[in-house]
């Protein structure tokens, strides 16, 4: 039995993958679409490397199907920037240096872009709560906490 | 026997290695920086060193005025790869943008036993810095020859030499142009004084962190090939399973999937993931499974037959202790991946690991093939805190390619991360103290039962210590971790240290400055103290304040905690002072000693590796609980700078005090002594 055909909106661009219905999103971003930003980190949803926003909202891609996300506009890291210009919260953990090895940074980012579109202007307790799925082994939680609080207030001032 | 090839290099592999570097890097000038061992070791034989098995680095400036450093060392989060380029734009008056700096090629740089230990600030900067200082002078010289100008008029600067008149000025790469010059560096090439730096000494911020937020940064997980195809390993359910049989029928009847199997290596491959998964789980594998041990009988299995240990007679009074730590897993957030190519002749591996020479000879020898034709590439890491000294998913991903002649692609997941890569060694120490009527230590015998013997030494002084590491079988397959022993083998001091005080009725912190002459040491133990307000104010009843110190590597730290406990210890502040000689980079540097710190909370709270039976069962990180945002206390870091020592790592002793500060402050709030890790109540 052939396999269907999604159609997917990634990063604005429309896209097309033929996958079984229960394909992770995470397996269609990385292998099938060769966008790699999005990160494997536990395929069962509980580190947070895989964020990406599915119409706006945070989503695991490794416990998200592929098919439940047809026809919904999904950003991952690479289409987060506008051009060359980068997004308030990459600039604000390039300005905190908030990573070590990085491999969480781009789940970490996808994370808060979901809680900033939200809520624009989250409280400290907020931020951690929205923040407590993401990992970070190298444990760069501190400067990460600075830099949402960073890019929560550049995008107030940007408006 | 040379004491090279005792080393483990392959002299003929690097011939070809050097063979290599010269046509690929054409003419200009080559520096090679000499370990100062081997250096030590030609010098003795009276023998001109030969270049370039006793090369640890490399500084090449080209024709084209690009200037390539070379090194073994890697890149998994520590930021060796900008502190090593601050190291030479220094030495060489380049901004650091100039420096292209290649880690962990085995192809290209100079063989090096691994990232590890601490040794890339104290071995590696020194080493780049003496070669990008010897190159300079190269530069100087030729400028002078040139010109027929004093070398001493000339001036440096962005890249340029110039004369004192300003009149004649060439860059690097005009000054190089038409030579061949090869130098090894001597220790007589001066560097540049402390007061003179622009680069190193200074916060430079991370080289490749903007294509880290934007996700172009490729890590051997992200890498893939033409026709690659992505293998799964069929894994044996417990320890010393062993494969009875096996039916392939099932998995090899879904499109495009290759079984391989070499006797109990049993893995397949498929042109896409999600169909190299479900032919794993379609695979029928029977196993003979043999009983195993599990974390109930674990510390009396690792003190089998042992002695008893003897308290001194006729001291003024004595302590026994016994304290125990758990197998705890490294759990890289990048596990472990390699894309392996065969072309017929040459085995190339691209994977992370801390040790890319150890993992050629790896390949090599699984392959049984020559390490000259294995080439290991180490892509800036996902962390391994010392997890990654083997190249397991290298060498399977190797067997694979070779086996069916296309690239493969392997990427372990999380559950064979938790359950099939080595693991912190678990342990038990027991110690046995006597302290005079002055309140001096006078007796110290202290035995480690499997976790290892680093960091075993008493930095107190007593006469006579006896402190042995006694090796053990451990149920589990045990290795490396961030600091190794010296966690564990620190706890059991330190809080052994603060049962002592309170035996004796003093405050910790003045019984340790009693038996403390290290006046580093002494330093940050009362800079920590000071910070979080040590000998202040009584804290509420449920809180208390401990305090811990410790060195390893070189540098030293103590951290002081506040922890208020009811039903859990929740620590409310931490305060840390580190001490690792001349700071290279302050930023860069804080960031290590915090993350350690918050890195060493999950050991010291919650982590535990679950198993029984041979089966480790805290397979995911929803079993195997690390410190996440909410585990993040309010934190100081108190960074002492010693522009009057050398500059040694930093990346590890930060994590050895936390655990005994904080369950010396449980002690201090509840009476309640904690000597197990991770800390209960």
């Amino acid at each position: 039995m052939e396999e269907p055909l999604l159609s997917l909106t990634v990063n604005g661009l429309a896209r097309e993958v033929r996958a079984a219905g229960d394909t992770s999103l995470l397996e269609v971003l990385r292998n099938d679409l060769g966008l790699t930003g999005t990160k494997y980190g536990c395929g069962e949803g509980a580190c947070g490397a895989c964020v990406v926003l599915v119409d706006g909202a945070a989503k695991r891609a490794c416990v998200t199907p592929a098919s439940e996300v047809v026809g919904k506009t999904i950003t991952t890291i690479e289409g987060l920037a506008q051009g060359d210009r980068l997004h308030p919260l990459q600039e604000a953990f390039l300005d905190e240096g908030a990573m070590q090895c990085g491999y969480c940074v781009p789940g970490m980012i996808m994370s808060a872009a979901g809680l900033l579109g939200k809520n624009p202007n989250p409280s400290e307790p907020q931020i951690l709560e929205a923040m407590e799925g993401n990992v970070c082994r190298c444990c760069g939680y501190p400067r990460m906490l600075k830099a949402i609080h960073r890019a929560a207030r550049a995008m107030e001032a940007r408006k | 026997m040379t004491e090279f090839e005792e080393s483990g290099l392959d002299p003929k592999a690097l011939e070809v290695t050097r063979r290599q570097i010269l046509r690929s890097l054409g003419g200009g000038i080559l520096v090679f920086a000499l370990a100062p061992d081997i250096l030590a070791f030609a010098q003795r034989g009276g023998q001109r060193p030969t270049i370039p098995q006793e090369v640890d680095a490399w500084v090449h400036i080209g024709t084209d005025g690009r200037i390539g450093v070379m090194t073994g060392k890697v890149e998994v989060g520590q930021n060796a790869r900008t502190m090593l380029t601050q190291a030479a734009a220094e030495e060489l008056l380049v901004p650091p943008e100039s420096i292209h700096l290649t880690m962990g090629d085995t192809d290209l740089v100079p063989f090096d036993m691994g990232t590890f230990g601490s040794r890339t600030t104290p071995t590696m900067v020194p080493q780049i810095r003496k070669a990008a200082a010897a190159a300079r002078e190269a530069l100087l010289g030729l400028a002078a020859a040139k010109w027929g100008v004093d070398r001493a008029s000339l001036k440096l600067e962005q890249g340029r030499v110039t004369t004192a008149d300003g009149k004649r000025s060439a860059s690097y790469g005009e000054l190089a142009r038409g030579q061949k010059l090869e130098t090894p560096i001597s220790d007589d090439t001066p560097l540049t004084p402390i007061s003179d730096w622009r680069t190193l000494g200074t916060s430079l911020p991370k080289i490749g962190a903007r294509d880290i937020v934007t996700g172009k940064h490729t890590y051997a997980s992200d890498l893939s090939r033409p026709g690659m195809l992505y293998a799964k390993v069929l894994r044996a359910p417990s320890f010393g399973a062993t494969l009875e049989s096996l039916n392939t029928q099932d998995a090899e009847a879904i499109a495009g999937v290759k079984v391989f199997r070499d006797g109990s290596f049993v893995a397949v491959a498929a042109p896409r993931l999600r169909d190299a998964e479900r032919a794993l789980e379609m695979l029928k594998a029977r196993w003979s499974e043999k009983p195993q041990p599990s974390n109930k009988e674990l510390f009396a299995l690792l003190t089998e037959g042992a002695e008893k240990q003897a308290l001194p007679a006729g001291a003024h009074m004595t302590l026994q202790g016994r304290y125990t730590a758990e197998f705890i897993a490294h759990a890289p957030l990048e596990t472990r991946a390699a894309l392996a190519e065969w072309d017929g002749k040459k085995l190339t591996v691209h994977t992370g690991t801390q040790r890319p020479f150890g993992v050629r000879g790896e390949v090599a020898s699984a392959l049984g093939i020559p390490e000259a034709q294995v080439r290991v590439l180490v892509p800036d890491t996902g962390s391994g805190y010392g997890g990654k000294h083997s190249g397991d998913a290298a060498v399977e991903a190797a067997r694979i390619a070779k086996a069916l002649g296309v690239p493969i692609k392997l990427v372990w997941t999380r559950r064979e991360e938790f359950t099939h890569a080595y693991v912190r060694p678990a342990g038990v120490v027991e110690i046995a103290s006597g302290v005079d009527a002055g309140g001096k230590l006078d007796h110290w015998q202290f035995d480690n039962y499997n976790s290892g013997g680093a960091g075993l030494g008493c930095p107190y002084g007593v006469a006579d210590p006896r402190v042995e590491h006694h090796e053990r079988e451990s149920p589990l397959r045990q290795g490396s971790y961030r600091a190794l022993a010296t966690t564990f083998n620190n706890f059991s001091r330190e809080t052994h240290m603060d049962e002592l005080a309170h035996a004796l009725g003093l405050d910790p912190l003045e019984f340790r400055l009693r038996n403390l002459s290290e006046p580093r040491l002494r330093a940050v133990l009362e800079a920590a103290a000071k910070g979080i307000g040590w000998g202040g104010a009584k804290p509420p009843k449920g809180r208390g304040f401990g305090i811990a110190c410790g060195t390893d590597k070189g540098s030293v730290v103590a951290s002081a905690v506040e922890v208020e406990v009811d039903s859990a210890i929740r620590v409310l502040r931490i305060v840390n002072a580190f001490e690792c000689g001349k700071i290279l980079n302050p930023d860069h540097l804080k960031s290590q000693v915090d993350g350690g710190i918050l890195m060493g909370l999950g050991g010291a709270l919650f982590e535990r590796v679950e198993f029984a039976n041979g089966r480790i069962l805290s397979d995911g990180f929803s079993k195997y609980r690390v410190p996440r945002f909410s585990d993040m206390p309010p934190m100081e870091t108190l960074l002492l700078d010693r522009p009057d020592l050398p500059s040694v790592g930093g990346g590890e002793t930060p994590i050895i005090a936390l655990a005994p500060a904080i369950g010396n402050a449980v002690f201090a709030a509840t009476g309640k002594r904690l000597r197990d890790l991770p800390l209960t109540l």
